[in-house]
């Protein structure tokens, strides 16, 4: 068996779609056991990423490993130890629940005598017991999401790619689906994550790789990305626009990173400011500012 | 989560697992739809068969040396075959790729394109293998003879419906959009369909379509169909049940690098 302190390792990634450069020279480690997501806005990669990891799509440079094997050449022997939540649903709709996830049984060669049981976990997992007999075109949205998820555990795999697994869904629903998440961290499944919000990396994540323009700018545990891209603190100026232009003009000068969020300014990075830091409204940083001062782009 | 115990064997190609998870996938599928396929692949060909048996019967009652309504019988075999076939495969081909992204789930799994190919083209096949015979039961009840070659129909049913199966996939693989297919209908299918000596013999057409249906499936299926009714032909349906073969292979590599080619990018 091959030995891997990795479940996935990526490096010097590239994908190109004629013009357009999906993946730029990414590299991208999931070490064991770990969940690591991958951060980033529209466009940035991460889906072009996932599908790399099942060798649907192809990469044009650059190494992947994953579970020990070389992709693309041996990824039907990884994509048989790996579950993959897709961020668009593919369910058969006009099947039910629990035909969903026999075929998928089947599709990942649970062993017989050990399919009815498999499939009885995944229904207890994703609290779909009661609606085993339903159609998935009955379900609400979130029922859907945990059954995606649940039919990428069918066969207990070693490795979960979850791409945007709560994208759309409300709060609540965004929460139950955290708390399956966290079940699989706890049971020492890898997962590679991707997501927009920066609330759920920051709270399902043991390191999270920020990537725009398809390639990594920062990459570590959301708590020391924060400390060392924007501070412990940062200080939110309220103005008019005019005001609010004024103060990103004098921070650039002292060297000081600023984030702009609609009615604010936020200026980061003032752990060394002792005398200099602005005077305003103080808060603790958090993982979106870095988000922010790294990829250029606001939060939906 | 404890890992299931891997048998560490290295994956190859062509694996019977994976291909009977894809024919696992469509037969669950099948229960849900059964009835409506059903009907219409069986009541399409009756009502070819009965139009025209009993249509044209009355004007010709002997064609090619056989009662018309035996004649049309034995030949609407081929044409249901193909029915059943083809156009399932290739709006189911379609709709599976593009709508219902399901085709991106399976190959997220252990199954390779080749495999999801070679599954659903023998799932077709055997669907078509069945529907096929229903023109022969329904000629059975009109008063076709029995024979003992007609036990050889399913065989040859599956043989041609193994063909228009990857045909149907190769078309959803390479064409764009759904709205094309009505081209491959119109330019393809339906000369096939007409030139194949299914409702009359090609005797009567200039010498040149006789050439080309040479390379037609639909007549090889025809003539092997009706030489299982009314009495083998030695060689020459060797040469029918080989061009099928031939045919059915060469569209399943055809296939595979058409989908290949759409669903890994
Ligand atoms: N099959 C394809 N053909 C052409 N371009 C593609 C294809 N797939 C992705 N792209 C392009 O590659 C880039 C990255 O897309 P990708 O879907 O990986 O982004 P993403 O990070 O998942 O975005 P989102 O958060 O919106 O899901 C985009 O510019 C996209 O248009
Ligand atoms: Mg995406």
């Amino acid at each position: 068996m091959p030995s891997a302190v990795h479940a996935l390792e990526l490096s010097h990634v590239v994908k190109r779609y004629g013009e357009i450069t999906a993946v730029n020279g990414l590299d991208l480690v999931v070490p064991e056991g770990s969940c690591v997501g991958l951060l980033g806005p529209n466009g940035a990669g991460k889906s072009t990423t996932m599908r790399m990891l099942t060798a649907q799509t192809i990469a044009d440079q650059g190494q992947i490993t994953v579970l020990g094997h070389e992709l693309p050449a041996d990824s039907k022997a990884a994509r048989a130890r790996m579950g993959v939540v897709p961020q668009l649903d593919n369910l058969d709709t006009t099947l039910t629940v629990e035909q969903n996830l026999v075929v998928f049984s089947h599709l990942y060669r649970v062993p017989k005598a050990k399919r009815k049981a498999a499939v009885e976990r995944v229904l207890t997992i994703a609290r779909l017991g009661q609606r085993r007999d339903s159609k998935v075109d009955e379900l609400s949205g979130g029922m859907r999401r945990r059954l995606l998820i649940g039919r990428a555990l069918i066969h207990q795999p070693q490795l979960v790619l979850l791409d945007e697994p709560t994208v759309g869904l409300d709060p609540q629903v965004r929460q139950e689906l955290w708390a399956l998440i966290d079940l699989l961290r706890s049971e020492g499944v890898s997962i590679l994550m991707s997501t927009h919000y920066i609330e759920e990396a920051e709270r399902l994540c043991d390191s999270v790789t920020i990537v725009s323009h398809g390639s990594a700018v920062a990459v570590g545990a959301p708590t020391d990305l924060v400390a060392e891209h924007a501070g412990r603190e940062a200080v939110e100026i309220y103005g008019s626009p005019e005001r609010l232009a004024e103060v990103e003009a004098e921070m650039a000068k002292e060297g000081f990173p600023t984030r702009r969020t609609g009615t604010s300014v936020a200026v980061l990075g003032l752990d060394d400011a002792s005398g200099r830091a602005p005077a305003g409204e103080r808060r603790s940083t958090n993982l979106e500012d870095v988000f922010v001062l790294l990829t250029g782009e606001e939060i939906a | 989560m404890s890992t299931l115990p891997v048998k560490e064997r290295e994956p190859g190609r062509l694996e019977p697992t994976a291909i009977g998870g894809v024919l696992v996938r469509e037969i669950i599928n099948f229960s849900s739809y059964w009835r409506s396929t059903t009907f219409s692949s069986t009541v399409e060909p009756t009502i070819y068969l009965l139009a025209f048996g009993f249509g044209f019967g009355s004007l010709v009652a002997i064609v090619g040396g056989y009662d018309y309504i035996d004649f049309v019988a034995t030949g609407t075999v081929a044409t249901a075959v193909l029915f059943s076939s083809i156009f399932p495969a290739m709006f189911g081909t379609f709709i599976k790729y593009k709508f219902q992204h399901t085709y991106d789930a399976i190959l997220a799994a252990p199954v390779d394109t080749e495999e999801l190919v070679t599954g659903e083209a023998l799932w077709l096949a055997m669907r078509a293998s069945v529907y096929g015979c229903a023109p022969l039961l329904v000629g059975l009840i009109f008063g076709l003879e029995p024979s003992w070659g007609m036990l050889a129909v399913p065989a040859i049913n599956f043989a041609a419906g193994f063909g228009w199966a990857c045909t149907g996939v190769a078309i959803a693989g390479w064409l764009k959009g759904i709205e094309n297919f009505n081209y491959v209908t119109s330019a393809v299918i339906t000369p096939l369909f007409l030139v194949a000596g299914t409702f009359f013999p090609l005797t009567g057409l200039p010498g040149w379509v006789q050439a080309l249906a040479q390379l037609n499936p639909l007549f090889h299926c025809v003539q092997l169909v009706r030489h299982a009714a009314f009495g083998w032909e030695g060689w020459a349906d060797v040469w029918n049940f080989a061009f099928l073969i031939i045919f059915g292979l060469l569209m399943w590599r055809v296939a595979i690098a058409a989908m290949e080619r759409k669903l890994i990018d």
